[in-house]
Parts: structure tokens; sequence; C-alpha cells
């Protein structure tokens, strides 16, 4: 288990992918110039990326761009041209203090830009829904469908304060903070998160899609280059978010297969007691690798129910419905049915409300930033 | 311009009230009754936004007690009668501030506070006896939902009351004023507003939860 | 150990602890405002002002003086969160690779939610309260606003709010949650110490404020107009106050509702945003945002009433197409209340949601495109006179396009997958927010300034302040646009990538380049206030104003009409004088006003203790404080003596005094 050394994330494809539609270039070529000039950098990855659901998303921009420029331009260069033109010490200028309606004008002003958003909203309606994360790849770069039958490859993310764990579930495999996907094959993601809000994003890959506690949310996407980059959470969750990426490797299939015999070999297990170590909060962590993981365990983690006596959320849900109005109430004060008094039933650790607590409880949680002392800024053992 | 052309046909304008009306006179246009008017609506912002989260988390029990088992309608029924018939108490002492009497209103202010009260006892009977069975805030979202919608309620009904001690004592000292009765009105849309809630906590809270 | 938890009972969590003064930098913050504070509470005591202050000022129920003393609160709190923002550029130029900067995360991520926090509630909000309370109810010719005590009050609660922001500085921490406070970092699981606690009390406080006051200007907009002054012959300004206050009442009860919420789960152990016992952090984000997205418009639509009347001031003409600027403003104002979901389309909702909510959110900028356009029209065939706040217009319009092109990108869900969360996204809501919102408050501050004090902002100065703000703006964010592009995340405390870094040292020299704008802003009024005497103006109209505030005197009186006007003209100054309309300088009558109050600044003061108290969990303190707050406004309600007259021989010595100004007073 190595420390990642922290470094310049490589270079993603050194000239602008060929996968630009005609459309965008065109657009392009009409008149992006500034926005061109910035995007030729080898590091916009977002602009240049190399997975197909990325490329999509990128021309889309691009497109989206170019449309509304369509009318910017105009607005901007009329701007000037009006500010200068009808400046008072203009002796040329017209001066017509009357003029304050048209309704032809008025008719151009409200259709231009309707017009516009007419095109913006269906290109919107249409791309939205083909670009949806939760829908199944129908291809894996522009003309090459996927194959009838190809099942996409598992991969089940859960964030964590403040890494990434990463089950690999057909292989048997989990990595933390490193991601290793096979070059053109589709992959499907269920993501999770054990504690915060965060969003999953490896902008090579795909767009961002958030990492929920109690919730699963879904990605499609895929691969087209082999190659290293990284991934981030995108949404601040407290102390180590800065450094909670992960690093995204693109391999053909041959190095993927040598990827996973290389986690396997590592060693190790992920069961209960690991994920509830790797839970708990730490910064700066290094890539580790575990040979196998138990059953169910991101099921476990999705429903918040890793620790052994906590009820499943699902499970709890569902007895919730079956019991629907449950028994008729007899008086109150008639005490309540078994089993539903009492305790709470979840939480074995409750963190006290503001009014039952010690008044000297300073307040600090594992999440809470510790006061930079004595060791250095943001210090926080690694795990 | 069309419109200058027709203005100077009419001649010289009047710019200013030469009388000198103090037509912004506060109170005197009815601005009080709508700024009270537009901050009822914002509360009732408050409430809608209570309610929007009682209907997300009305069925996460967390494994804790249903509806069925905590409600007992015929304590809400007695507490709905409770808070509409001060509706109507508070009603006819409207009645006696336009007939002027001063003594008549007080009177039914009362009793609308009596009934008020009677609202609110039954309330923190309820709550106390849900609590003491186990049935707590903390104990589900769903009991976190309905004890701060019915609570935020019954903390408006309490301040209800407030005001009405407060008039009852201005009324008192000064009679039926403008600002009195102007308070009189205030209060009164207050209460009813209170009423159209209280039907709201009703309907959406007991019957359908029981009914579920 | 009695004695230790009697200490414990009254101080609550409150320890010697609390205060930060190991932190090098916050200490000497702290000895600064010491040092400062104390010059000017002798400075006051020595020139005998408290009680000029308290009489003329503090209780002070004038319009005028309420929007002024909410500018000034505005201005104060641009300088904290301004310096907040140059503390997180210079972070952020220097954390790169082994460097970690020199703010570790803890102070860095307070530094950012405070920043936010304060730019919003505390600068913008009070800026635009400030402008509309001050300009409004002249524009409409009424002599104050609906509830002159409320509006009083209003202030001192939004101060009492500030109050607690700024003392989270040297009591305790401030939030490290971010402006919103997301759920579930905010809960107290995850966020158990002060800092969340101070956001919550501040923000509550300093919203009822808000909420009484959006009351307040609604009620004056409909009820006290002047006669003749239909819906329609309305200035734009006071179009755009009503929608966004309309908007402000219905938006702040519901973060009302979602800060009680939360405070619930902090203080009762409820399950709201838990992510356990049922609880939906998602519904916590729902309610923010119904409220978030909404705010930038209760903030921007007001602004644009301002680019309105300036630029048809100096232009010279009547604005261009007002009846469908009002349409715009009110398809707006809707609009803006079903757009909330755009903010997190990556939560995965379906794809018809995202679609739907993608798809309203372009809708907007049809209005507001035509707002643009109407503008020009007003400038073609105009003669422009490039005073300060038209400079403002022409650099408005250039900035803000680019910001609105950035949003709408933003709102195809697509397009918002890869840059949500970026720093893209942070560049264009400063785009729209500062080219939008503050050139207007900048504009609107140099514009109605003489009217406020009746001398000019010292030219230079405004002009450095103007360059300054464009210039700096344009470098400082430009290169964050790009970032953004680079797949860079928001709020990062340190970045790996080295290769980054010049784009983040030239937003810090951007960000300099604002400081002496800001600089400039400053020493526009000071350098204004000292050159008072070449820079006055006698006339009340020193622009050739259109609107009504211009026809009376400058600094207006405290009855600001001496005979009620009768408008027959949307730009009805112009038309009276076009009509060569005389004041007239007889015939006085008495006029009624409302009485000066210390009620809202006691009430202010209690809510602050109260808030003070929860944070540190002083329970005793907390529960004496609200009786206090309740006590105060039952007597409050007993005092029936809440008006007087103005005689009309004041009047008359008032109004005569305009009539005969004097150059070389003071």
């Amino acid at each position: 288990m190595s420390n990642v050394t922290p470094g310049p994330p490589p270079c993603m494809g050194n000239a602008m992918r060929e996968q630009t539609t005609a459309a965008a270039r065109r657009l392009a070529r009409a008149g992006m110039i500034p926005l061109l000039l910035t995007l030729t950098g080898c590091d916009m990855v977002v602009m240049n990326p190399t997975g197909d659901i990325a490329v999509q998303q990128r021309d889309l921009i691009l497109i989206a761009t170019g449309l509304m420029l369509l009318i910017i331009v105009p607005v901007m260069v009329l701007t000037v041209l009006f500010a200068w033109r009808y400046r008072a010490g203009n002796p040329k200028a017209n001066y017509d203090p009357k003029f304050d309606h048209s309704t032809t004008l008025e008719l151009v002003i409200w259709s231009c830009p309707l017009l516009i958003i007419i095109c913006l909203g269906a290109i919107t309606w249409s791309s939205t829904h083909l670009l949806d994360p939760f829908r199944p790849l129908d291809r894996i770069t522009a003309g090459r469908p996927v194959p009838q039958g190809t099942r996409p490859l598992e991969i089940q993310v859960v964030a964590m304060d403040w890494k990434w764990l990463f089950i690999y579930p057909e292989q048997g495999i989990a990595t933390v903070n490193e991601l290793a996907l096979p070059v053109d094959v589709p992959v499907r993601f269920s993501i999770t998160s054990s504690t915060q809000m965060n969003t999953f994003y490896a902008p090579t890959l795909a767009g961002m899609i958030y990492a929920m506690p109690g919730m699963r949310s879904e990605l499609n996407a895929v691969l087209n280059a082999p190659g290293e980059s990284w991934g981030y959470s995108g949404n601040y969750t407290g102390a180590g978010y800065s450094y909670m990426r992960f690093k995204l490797i693109g391999v053909d299939s041959a190095g993927f297969d040598g990827w996973v015999q290389q986690a396997k070999a590592a060693g190790g297990t992920l069961a209960q007691g690991e994920y509830l170590a790797l839970d708990r909060p730490s910064e700066r962590v290094p890539v580790m690798r575990f040979a196998s993981v138990v059953e169910g365990l991101f099921d476990r983690a999705l429903n918040q129910c890793v620790e052994s006596g906590k009820p499943c959320a699902a499970d709890v849900m569902a007895r919730d419905r079956q019991r629907g109005g449950g028994e008729p109430h007899g008086h109150l004060g008639s005490g309540m049915p078994a089993g539903r008094a009492g305790s709470p039933s979840s939480g074995s650790s409750r963190t006290e409300p503001a009014l039952l607590r010690d008044p000297e409880d300073k307040g600090t949680g594992p999440n809470v930033t510790a006061p930079p002392h004595p060791t250095g800024p943001g210090h926080r053992t690694p795990y | 311009m069309t419109a200058q052309a027709t203005n100077a046909a009419e001649g010289a304008r009047t710019y200013h009230l030469a009388e000198g009306e103090d037509h912004d006179h506060a109170g005197g246009n009815g601005a009080t009754l709508l700024g009270f008017w537009i901050y009822l609506m914002s509360d009732a912002l408050i409430f809608a936004a209570l309610f929007a989260t009682f209907g997300v988390l009305n069925s996460s029990y967390a494994g804790g007690p249903v509806p069925r088992e905590l409600f007992e309608l015929p304590l809400v029924a007695l507490n709905t009668a409770l808070l509409l018939t001060s509706s109507i108490t508070f009603g006819f002492g409207m009645l006696e501030m336009e007939a002027g009497r001063v003594s008549g209103t007080r009177s039914w202010l009362l009793v609308t506070a009596l009934f008020g009260a009677a609202f609110l006892g039954v309330e923190i009977y309820e709550f106390s006896s849900l609590i003491a069975e186990g049935a707590t805030p903390q104990r589900s979202a769903f009991l976190s939902a309905f004890f701060t919608l019915v609570g935020t309620h019954g903390m408006h009904v309490f301040f209800g009351l407030i005001w009405i001690g407060t008039l009852l004592v201005q009324i008192g000292q000064r009679g039926l004023g403008l600002e009195n009765k102007r308070r009189l009105m205030c209060l009164s849309m207050f209460w009813h507003f209170l009423d159209i809630i209280w039907i709201g906590v009703f309907t959406f809270v007991y019957l359908f939860g029981v009914l579920r | 150990m009695p004695e230790h938890s009697f200490l414990k009972t009254v101080f609550g969590r409150l320890t010697f602890e609390s205060f930060p003064i190991h932190e090098p930098i916050l200490l000497t913050t702290f000895i600064v405002v010491v040092v400062l504070g104390l010059g000017i509470v002798a400075a006051l005591t020595y020139f005998r002002l408290w009680g000029y202050l308290w009489k003329e000022w503090f209780t002070s129920v004038d319009h005028k003086r309420i929007g002024i003393m909410y500018v000034i609160l505005g201005i104060v709190m641009l300088l904290r969160g301004f310096a907040d923002a140059l503390m997180m550029r210079a972070q952020q130029a220097v954390a790169f690779g082994p460097n970690e900067g020199y703010l570790p995360s803890h102070h860095y991520d307070q530094i950012f939610t405070a920043h936010g926090t304060i730019m919003i509630f505390f600068v913008a909000i009070p800026l635009v309260a400030g402008l509309i309370n001050f300009v409004m109810p002249l524009q409409i010719g009424a002599r104050d606003v609906a509830f002159p005590f409320l509006n009083n009050l209003s202030f001192w609660l939004t101060v009492s709010g500030a109050g607690l922001v700024m003392m989270s500085l040297f009591v305790g921490e401030f939030a490290r949650t971010g402006w919103l406070s997301y759920a579930p970092l905010a809960g107290l699981e995850y966020s158990p110490d002060t800092g969340v606690d101070y956001y919550l009390w501040s923000l509550q406080i300093a919203g009822i404020g808000t909420t009484l006051s959006a009351i307040n200007l609604v009620a004056t907009i409909i009820k006290m107009r002047a006669p003749g002054m239909t819906m329609m012959k309305m200035p734009v300004f006071c179009w755009t106050a009503l929608c966004s206050q309309v908007l402000a009442i219905a938006i702040f009860p519901v973060l009302t509702a979602a800060f009680f919420l939360l405070i619930l789960d902090r203080y009762l152990g409820t399950h709201f945003f838990t992510n356990d016992m049922g609880g939906s952090p998602m519904m916590y984000w729902n309610m923010v945002w119904i409220w978030g997205h909404p705010e930038v418009y209760v903030l921007v639509l007001p602004a644009f009433g301002i680019y309105s009347e300036i630029t048809s001031t100096f232009t010279g003409k009547r604005l261009f197409g007002y009846s469908s600027m009002v349409y715009a403003t009110v398809v707006i104002t809707i609009l803006s209340y079903i757009v909330w979901l755009h903010h997190f389309f990556t939560m995965g909702a379906g794809a018809s949601v995202n679609s739907f909510f993608g798809i309203a959110t372009m809708v907007i900028s049809i209005p507001t495109g035509a707002k643009i356009f109407n503008w020009l029209f007003t400038m073609y065939r105009g003669r422009i006179i490039y005073e300060l706040p038209m400079m403002w217009v022409v650099a408005f319009m250039l900035t803000f396009v680019v910001g609105g092109m950035t949003g709408v990108l933003l709102a195809v869900p697509p397009a918002d997958f890869v840059l949500h969360n970026s720093l893209f996204l942070v560049a264009h809501f400063h785009n729209v927010i500062i080219g939008g919102v503050v050139f207007a408050l900048l504009a609107g501050i140099t514009y109605w300034f003489p009217k406020a004090f009746g001398f000019k902002l010292d030219p230079f100065w405004g002009g450095v302040s103007f360059w300054g703000w464009v210039v700096g703006y344009w470098v400082a964010w430009t290169p964050i646009y790009v970032v953004g592009l680079m797949g860079v995340t928001r709020r990062l405390s340190h970045i790996d990538d080295a290769t980054l870094q010049p784009y983040f040292v030239v937003a810090a020299v951007g960000a300099l380049i604002i400081l002496v704008g800001i600089l400039g802003t400053v020493m526009s009024i000071v350098m204004g206030i000292v050159r008072r005497k070449q820079l006055r103006d006698v006339t009340g109209d020193p622009w050739n104003g259109r609107t009504l505030e211009w026809s009376t005197s400058s600094p207006p009186p405290a009855y600001n009409f001496a005979f009620t006007p009768v408008v027959h003209d949307l730009d009805a100054w112009y038309d009276m004088k076009s009509r060569g309309y005389q004041r007239p300088m007889e015939g006085y009558r008495p006029i009624h006003m409302p009485r000066n109050t210390g009620s809202g600044l006691y009430l202010s003061a209690l809510a602050l203790v109260f808030g003070f108290a929860m944070i540190w969990y002083m329970w005793w303190l907390a529960a004496l404080a609200s009786l206090g707050l309740l006590t105060v406004a039952i007597g409050h309600t007993f005092n029936y003596n809440r008006d007087y007259f103005i005689p009309a021989d004041n009047v008359a010595r008032t109004e005569a005094q305009r009539a005969r100004p004097t150059v070389a007073g003071d």
C-alpha cells in the first residue's frame, strides 16, 4: 500500500478530440475565438475529456454557447456602438427624446430571445433524456453502438469522510481512492455515501452525480482512452474535503485483468470491521486494495446498517409500510404497543441535542476540523 | 407624443393637493389591515412549509409508532370544537365592537380566550401523554414533523391569548378608539387564520393519519 | 463541585478557550477593532454626538434616515466580507502541491462560509433595502412608509443579525458548512460546535427583519402612492421594488421554516434533516433553494430598476418600452419561484423533472433579455451624459450578459452535470451578482447620494471605484471561469496540481484591483464630505432627473413634500418641469408625522442577547431575554402617543430656507 504522491494530473489527450461533432466544430469556427483559445490547453479536462458521456456533454456546452452567442455578441456590439454614438458630445447623433415605444422593435426584442430559448429548450429536453445518468448506454463512442447482450461492468461506490471506496462485486475486490476502468467497456456505477452529501466527479469520464447517505444514485459511463486522471468530490463535506480525490486509471482489457490480479494479490478482506475502521473520518488516505469483499456490503452501506445491531433502513421502511395504520389507539396513556416505545431503534451512539447536553460539552466530533495546533495546518492522522 | 398633445388641450394641471390632505396618514387608508393580511400570508407560508415537511415525512416512522396507534380522534374532535367555537365567539365580539359596546366586546373576548385556553390545555394534555408513552419528537421523523406542525399552531394560539389579554386591558383603559378597533380587526384576522390552519391540521394530520 | 456547575449554568459552554487569543490573525483583528471602536466611541463622546445620534438617527422612524443607516451597515459589512474574499484568494494563490498555504482548513472553511453569508445577508440585502427605503417613498410622493416603527425595527433586527456574525469572529467560531449550511453536514452530529448556531440565529433574526421590511414596503407601494399615480405610472424602480419585496415575502418564510427545523434538530434532537430515523437531508436542500434562487431576483430586480432610472435620466429620454419592462419584471418574479431544482440537477431527479426545471430557468432569460434590449433602445437616439452612474450602466450591460449566458449554460442539465459545484459555477454567480447587483448598488449610491446629503460624491475617487471594480472583476473572475472548465471544484483550501497556480495568482491580483475599487468607493464618500462645498447641489435636481424624488430639496425635509404631489405622467417631475411648474410658497398646513421611538432598538438588542444565549447554551439568559422581548413588545403597544404635527409655521420656514439656499452654509 504505497502512498499516492500528489502531483499534476496527467495530460489527457493532447489534441482536441476528434469526437467533436460537425455542428460543434462549425460553431467553434463561427466566432468563439476567445473561448477556443482557452480550450486548447491540455488541462481543460472538461473541454477535452476521454469518456463518451463527457464528450457529449462538452459538445452540448459548445452548441449551447454558440447558440447564445448569436444574441450575446450583437447585444455587446450594439451596447458599445450606442454608448459611443449617442454620447452627448457627438453633434452628428440624432437626439429623439420621445422615442420610447415601437411595437415592431418590441416584437423583435421579445422574439429573438424566445426563438433561441425554443431551440435551446428542444436541445435541453432531448439531451437531458439521452444523457440521463440512469439511462443504460447505447453507444461506446460516436458511431460505435454497444454490442447486443453486453452487460455493463458493475462498480459500487461509497463516499466516506474523506475517501472513495470502490467495490467491484463481479471481480470480488475493493479499492480505496483508485478506480480502474477497462477502456470501451460500459460501466454502471451504483453510488451512495456513508455520511455526507458528496458528488462523484470524474471530469474525464462523465458529469458529476451526488452520492447521498441512504440513497443510491447511478451513473452509466464509458471511458474511451487509456491513461491516468483524477476524480474528485465536488460537494464540500468538511475538513478533509480538499484531499478527497481518487486516481482514475483507464486500461485495456488485459491491463484490467492484470490490475484485478494485483488487487487479489494484495490480500486482505473488506469485511464489517475493516469497513467501519475505514469509515472513520480520515484525510489524505493512500490507495488501498482488498482482495475480497464480504457479500452485500454495499447494500448494508446503502441502508446504513453495516454496524451490527443496526436495523437496515430498507427493512424498517418495509415494515413501516406493512404495518400501515397499525392498531387503533385505545385511549391516551394506555401505553404503546410492545416494541414501539422506548429508545430509538437505530443509531447506537446518538448525538445528544443541545438542550439535553452537558454544558461543558464543547461540541466536537470526528467531522469537525480540529483546531490546527500543534502539528500544522489541517493536521489529521492519515488512516 | 399624442399624450402630450391631449394634455395641452386640458390646460393647466394641478400638481399638488392644495388643501394639504395627508393622504398617507398611517392607518387611515387601511394600510395596517393590508399589511397585517400580508403578514398572515407570510405566516401561512411558514405553515405551508411545515405541512409540506409533514407530507414528506409522514410515513417515516423509523420503526416507531404510527398514527393509528397514537391519535385519539374524540379528543381531537373536542379540540376542534373548542377552537371553532372560539372563532364564533370572537365574531360576536366583533359585532359588539361594531355596535360600540365596550363591555360586550370585552366579555366575548374573554369567552374566546377561555375557549382558546381550553384548546391549549387539551393539546398540552395530548402532547404530554404521547411523550409519556415514549412517542417523543425524537422518536422518528414522522413524530418530529407532527409535534412541530401541531406545536407551532399551538404557539400561535398561545400568542393569540397574550394578545387578547393585552387588548382586554387596552380596551378597558381606552375604550373602542380608532387604534383599538384596528387592533381588534387584526386580532380577528389572526384568530380566524389559526382556525383555518387548524382545519388543515385536523384533516391532513389526524383524519388522514388515522384513516390511512 | 457546586461552584463549578454554577459557572456552567451561568456561562453555558462559554469558557476562556472560546476566545481565540491563540490565533494571531484573529487577535490582531480583534485589537484593531477594539482600538477603532474605542476611538469612535471617544470621538462621539468628545463631540457630544451621542444624544444627537440617539434622537435623530437610532430611534428615527424617518424612512430616509433608516435607508441611509441600512446603506452604512451594508458598506461596513462589505469591508468585512471583502476581507474574507482577499484571504481566500491569497490562500488559493499559494496553496499548491506541498505548500499548505497559510490557512488551515479549519480557518479557511469558516472564511468562505462567512464570506457568502455576509455578502448576501448583510451586504446585498441591507444595501437593496436601504436604497428602496430611501428612494421609493420619495418616488411615489409619500411622506414615509406605511409602518414607520416597523421600519426601524426591521433595520435594527438586521443589525442584530450582523452583530452576531461579527461576534463569531472573536467569541467562538463561525460555521464551516458553506453559506447555505447544508444538512446533514450542518446537523448536530457533524457540526456540534457553535458555528452553525451562530449562523442559524443570526440569519433567523435578520431574516425576520427582512420579512417585516418587505411587508412594510409592499404595503407602502400599494397604499401610499400620490394621487394620480396609477400602477402603470409608477417609476420602474418602484415596480421592481414591489416585485422584489413581494418575492421576499413569498420566500423568506420558507427559509425561516427551514432554519427553524434545523434549530429543532440541533436543540431538541428531532429528525428532520438527519441521516437516520427517517429524516431527509434532501428536504433541507429543497427548502433553502426555494428561498435561495428567488433571493437572487429579490436582489437583482431592484438593481434592474436602478439601471432603468439611471439610463432614462442620463440619456435624457423616457425609458424605452416601459410597459414591457414592467411585464418582464412581473414574469421574472413568477418564474423565479419555480426553478429552484436547477441547483441540484445532479441529485438524480428524473430526466423529465430536470428538463422542466432547466427549461423554466432558461425562459427567465427571455424577459431579462428584453430588459437589456430596452436599456439599449433607451440609449438609442439619446444624448448620453457619462456621469459615473451611467458608466456603471454600460459596464453592467457588458458584464452581465456574459453572466446571463453562463447561467443559461448551467441551466442545461447535462452541461450542469460537468459544471455543477465547479469554479465555473462560482464564477457565474459572482459575474451575475457583482456585474448585476453590486454595480447597480454602487451606481444607485452615486446617483442618489446628492439627494440624501445635498452634495455629490467625489468624482475622481468615484472613477477609481468604477475602474477598480470593473477591471478587477474581469481580472479576478475570468481565470476562475477557465479553471472551472478544467474541472476544479469549489471550496478547496488546497489544490494538488501546481500547474493551475498562475490562474489563481491572476485571480488574486484581480481581487487586489477590486480592493482599489472598494477603497475608491470609501474615499469618494470621504472626499465628498471633505469637498462638500465644491460638490454642493442647491437645486435638489443635480442630474436633471425625471421622477418625484428630484422635485424636493436635497436633503429632503422630514416631511418630504410640503404638499402632496399630484401625478399626471410616468416621468412626473419631468412633466412638471416641462410645464413650468412653480412650487407654491404659501398656504402650508400642519403635517402629520410619526414620532421617533426606541422600542425597535430595545427589541433588537434583546433579540441579540437571546441569540447569543441560545448559541452558548445559557438557558437562563435566553429565557430572560425572551421574557424581555415579550414585555417590551407589549409595552410598546401601550404607547398610543405615536404621532405629532409639524406646525405650518415650521413647514413655511423650512420651505423658505430652501428658496434662499446659502452656498456658504455648511
